[in-house]
């Protein structure tokens, strides 16, 4: 299948997930010029960490203004799968793709450490056929990352949380541990973790190829997830 | 052309002597102008010039079969097979520091991350080497916290992860930190860029972000001491960095180096514009013809001589083919860069400068890049001999609760609290990261299995005593941090960090510690490929201790078998390589403990050295140990208990040495190297031993529990302490850093 991974002025694991699709997991992969507005015909966008346009004003805030995000929104909308990582993650954010926002860690300082955290949802194509509750371990890398949302948004989103870190793991202060969610559809999915940093055995963990795999194997065998309910009432029924 | 007008300046305005202003009027044959003064003032300042340094150096060995390019370029480059190499080089960034610990910190490494970059290298790690005050001094504390925030800001954002280093501290660092930092960068060989530039009508491509007024006379500040109100008057000549714009810069560069049409790069670091023009021509042989009015400018209303001195950061100075300008220009455009034709290559020898119509310098390159050398006078200081005197008797102190303060002891404590704060994971080479061993292991996957190591070492407290031996140990020490990873060693970058040139003591102590690295880096057969000379590290309280810092980078020819200094398996058996005898002289032990900065370091039998580190490497790469670490500061105890704390898991030892519990657990004697090795293999690591000249090993005892219990020859009892109260211990920085 063909990934695009979008190079903003300032992404920094852009490299790290080209060499990870490529190399690793044999993909196609195209660059996305944050410049350019077509996303070329791929069935995956992954928007990658680092520090778009320096993260200056907010994390991820000048970069969701980019030329690019308006074909991110419109391919996010037709139901493909996008990915953000850490500062892909915050872009999400800072779109409006994704809900919540990012706030500096509790510990005001940058933290890079491995974590663990758990597989909360399975209705999203990068987690599909993983099991719930399954334990992950990969790096976090990042200063803003404590995720935060009122708690209304908090109850409302509960089904959208997709990863949370592991008790006694969590680096940031994220509220209720979150460590990457989801859209209501489930196509699109942001994490702070590092899954590309996990994708080979030399580096200590391989539970990030997971992610990409499940997306693979999702659009080339055309597997069905099953759909995210639409609202917590519909969750409880 | 018109003439220019002389001097009103006094050379001393300018922090040159009458002397030197007399050898300018000589080369020039006529009076310099004001701004050409002011040019011979930061090109000829010790930090540009070199110049009482540049004789002293050149005993360093500088030559290997593998070099592609030694000193004299922006860094050095060292072949590791199948096409590609490596770049690297250290930087002192510490008068910056000190008056700014954040943004000094910040642009140090952002400068060195540029001189790899002007090799034609992606700058692929970071490490750094830093020196504070005491930590429980309230200015050393916010000067630390500074710098270790300045370093993470610049090193996320900029991509390069921050991959090893060393923290240090002294009340003699308390009001002029240290912080020397190292980049090293991938190439491949065809790919190799220089600064000499090269063909007349090319034109001068000035890349990156505007020129302001930042860091003006920057490189003349750092070539004189810090005086009381350094901190608040010497603040302009700080600059101020832009990771983005460093981030940018990377890209673009390496995007136009692609091209194959840049002819020559260099950064514009110290002394800016000045520095990189007149080097580039003088290095190429040919001149340069540069209009001020087209450099991109931050404000307006910029002098002539602040846009050409100006040390804004995040700018490159490209000679590029001629017809190729708009192509390359547009590279750095894309990434959201000025770029600017700012002048061009001549064949006369002449390097002319125009601003607003008007000759402004008119001079010959070599005249300014190349500062006069000196042979400065040399004295050792009386009182050294004495400080080598040992105590009779030292109190007695129980053994449990000293290993407790040692792991403690801010020299050797955990780094985490300050690692976990850099990305040192980003571009995914990290297979060691810090903490993990005594040098970090990068893994190269563009040409697997390899991998390179790279590691620092400096130690202050020992060359204060010993000059020349403790420079000679810390050459060594590095050399061990890479064998215990399984790396042959490649080269050497290093920084040498000294007090005022001109004091005799000064200049004799930096001498021998030059002659420490040279006899140490030839005995090891170990090249110097560049460094940098860092004097007047001085404040109204003194001079700094004497601090060369060795950078040394290894090359490890698989990925696969390395080693790392935890303890992994119970069962296994601990053995200790190298037989040389612990001692308390000089040793961390005694300073932290005693409070003695006392006795005359060893002097490390080289040869001794090369074969235990040949059979420590040996022995990993043939995968017979599975744990390695070097014997440093805080002795065989230390070494145990660390092994023991990373690897979460306890050990039970005797130790062979018949000395005092004191001397036997924390003397230091370089060549100790503690490894440990699964019985079944242990009698292979014997054979190993004896057949690399016979190296002495002992069976200290084996892995297991959740203790570390070490006993001396007659299995009296000398410490036991849990793994976790030690581990408690080890992590002291966190209450400093986090």
């Amino acid at each position: 299948m063909r990934f695009g991974v979008v190079i903003f002025p300032g992404s920094n694991c852009d490299h790290d997930c080209i060499h990870v699709l490529r190399n690793v997991l044999a993909q196609d992969v195209v660059e996305l010029w944050h410049g350019d507005s077509l996303l070329d015909d791929v069935d995956c966008v992954v928007l990658p960490g680092g520090f778009a346009y320096g993260d200056y004003l907010r994390a991820g805030a000048v970069a969701a203004t980019s030329p690019i995000m308006p074909s991110v929104k419109s391919f996010a909308a037709s139901g493909k799968p996008v990915l953000g990582i850490c500062n892909g993650f915050q872009v999400l954010l800072e779109a409006g793709l994704l809900p919540g926002a990012m706030l500096r860690n509790q510990s005001l300082q940058f933290r890079c450490r491995q974590v663990l955290m758990s597989v909360e949802s399975t209705k999203t194509p990068f987690t599909w056929n993983l099991r719930e509750g399954q334990i992950l371990q990969m790096p976090v890398a990042h200063g803003e990352g404590n995720y935060f949302a009122p708690k209304d948004l908090l109850d409302d989103i509960e089904r959208q949380v997709v990863f949370r870190y592991a008790e006694d793991a969590n680096p940031n202060g994220s509220a209720r541990f979150i460590a990457g969610v989801c859209n209501k559809a489930g196509n699109v999915v942001g994490l702070m973790p590092h899954p590309e940093r996990a994708s080979e055995a030399i580096l200590g963990s391989t539970d990030g190829r997971l992610i990409f795999e499940a997306v693979i194997e999702y659009v080339t065998s055309r597997s069905r997830v099953p759909a995210l309910p639409r609202s917590r009432a519909e969750a409880l029924r | 052309m018109r003439t220019l007008s002389p001097s009103t300046l006094s050379p001393e305005a300018v922090g040159l002597t009458r002397s030197e202003y007399d050898e300018i009027v000589r080369r020039l044959g006529r009076d310099p102008t004001p701004l050409e003064l002011k040019l011979f003032g930061v090109m000829w300042s010790e930090h540009c010039g070199y110049k009482h340094s540049k004789l002293t150096l050149q005993s360093l060995p500088s030559s290997a079969p593998h070099l592609l390019q030694g000193p004299g370029e922006n860094a050095g480059v060292i072949d590791i097979g199948d096409g590609w190499a490596v770049a690297f080089k250290m930087e002192s960034h510490n008068h910056p520091s000190a008056v700014d610990p954040y943004n000094g910190a910040a642009t140090g490494i952002g400068g060195i991350i540029r001189d790899i970059l002007s090799m034609g290298a992606r700058p692929i790690a970071l490490v750094d080497s830093l020196r504070f005050g005491p930590l429980t001094d309230p200015k050393s504390r916010r000067i630390a916290t500074g710098i270790v925030a300045g370093i993470a800001a610049y090193g996320n954002c900029v991509g390069v992860p921050t991959v090893a280093g060393e923290i240090l501290c002294d009340p003699g660092y308390r009001d002029n930190p240290l912080v020397n930092v190292a980049c090293l960068g991938l190439l491949r060989h065809n790919r190799i860029a220089r600064s000499r530039a090269a063909g007349p009508g090319n034109p001068v491509l000035y890349a990156g972000a505007r020129t302001g007024r930042d860091g003006i006379g920057g490189a003349a500040f750092a070539s004189e001491e810090l005086h009381e109100a350094s901190e608040h008057e010497d603040r302009a000549s700080v600059q101020i960095g832009d990771p983005l714009a460093g981030k940018l810069l990377i890209e673009a560069t390496l995007e136009a180096l692609g091209t194959g049409d840049v002819v020559a790069l260099q950064d514009m670091g110290a002394a800016g514009l000045t520095c990189a023009t007149s080097e580039m021509s003088a290095r190429g042989g040919v001149g340069m013809i540069i209009d001020l009015d087209r450099v991109p400018l931050r404000e307006t209303s910029m002098r002539a001589d602040e846009i050409f001195r100006s040390e804004s950061q995040e700018r490159m100075l490209l000679v590029v083919r001629s017809g190729s300008e708009n192509r390359i220009s547009s590279i750095f455009r894309r990434w959201g860069l000025q770029a600017a034709v700012i002048g061009y290559v001549t064949a006369d020898r002449e390097l002319r400068v125009e601003y607003r119509d008007s000759p402004v310098v008119s001079l010959p390159p070599y005249a300014l890049a190349e500062a006069p050398a000196y042979r400065p006078a040399a004295c050792e200081p009386p009182e050294l001999a004495e400080q080598w005197i040992m105590p009779d008797v030292l109190p007695t102190v129980d053994p449990g609760s000293a290993l407790m303060s040692l792991l403690r002891g801010s020299d050797v404590a955990a780094k985490r609290a300050v690692f976990e704060q850099y990305d040192h994971m980003v571009q995914i080479r990290t297979v060691v990261p810090p903490g993990g061993a005594g040098a970090a292991v990068l893994r190269i996957h563009e040409s697997p299995p390899k991998a390179v190591a790279i590691t620092v070492d400096g130690n202050g407290r020992l060359c204060a005593l010993d000059p020349y031996r403790g420079a000679k140990l810390a050459v060594a020490e590095a050399a061990a941090n890479l064998a215990c990873v399984g790396a042959e060693p490649l080269g050497v970058t290093d920084c040498l960090n000294f007090g005022n040139p001109e004091d005799p003591e000064v200049f004799w102590t930096f001498r021998q510690a030059v002659m420490g690295i040279t006899d140490a880096c030839r005995a090891l057969q170990i090249p110097v490929v560049g460094g940098n000379v860092s004097f007047y590290n001085e404040s109204p309280e003194g001079l700094v201790p004497p601090t060369p810092v060795v950078a040394m980078v290894g090359l490890v020819r698989d990925v696969a078998q390395i080693a790392t200094q935890s303890f992994k398996t119970e069962g296994d058996v601990v053995v200790l390589l190298g037989s040389s005898a612990p001692d308390l002289a000089a040793s961390y032990f005694l300073e932290l403990i005693h409070g003695l900065s006392r006795g005359r370091p060893t002097d490390v039998d080289l040869t001794t050295h090369a074969s235990i580190l040949a059979a420590v490497r040996e022995a990993i790469v043939s995968g017979l140990v599975r744990s390695a670490h070097d014997c440093s500061d805080g002795g065989i105890a230390v070494a145990l208990a660390e092994s023991a704390i990373a690897g979460r898991v306890g050990v039970a030892v005797t130790l062979p040495y018949d000395h005092r519990a004191e001397v036997a657990l924390f003397g230091e004697a370089p060549s100790r190297v503690v490894v440990s090795v699964s019985p079944d293999r242990l009698p292979d690591l014997q054979i190993l031993a004896a057949n690399h000249g016979g190296i002495e090993l002992v069976v200290l005892g084996r892995i297991g529990g959740s203790r570390l219990s070490i006993a001396g020859p007659d299995a009296r009892p000398m410490i036991d302490l849990s793994i976790e109260e030690m581990s408690d211990a080890y992590e002291s920085l966190r209450e400093v850093f986090s």
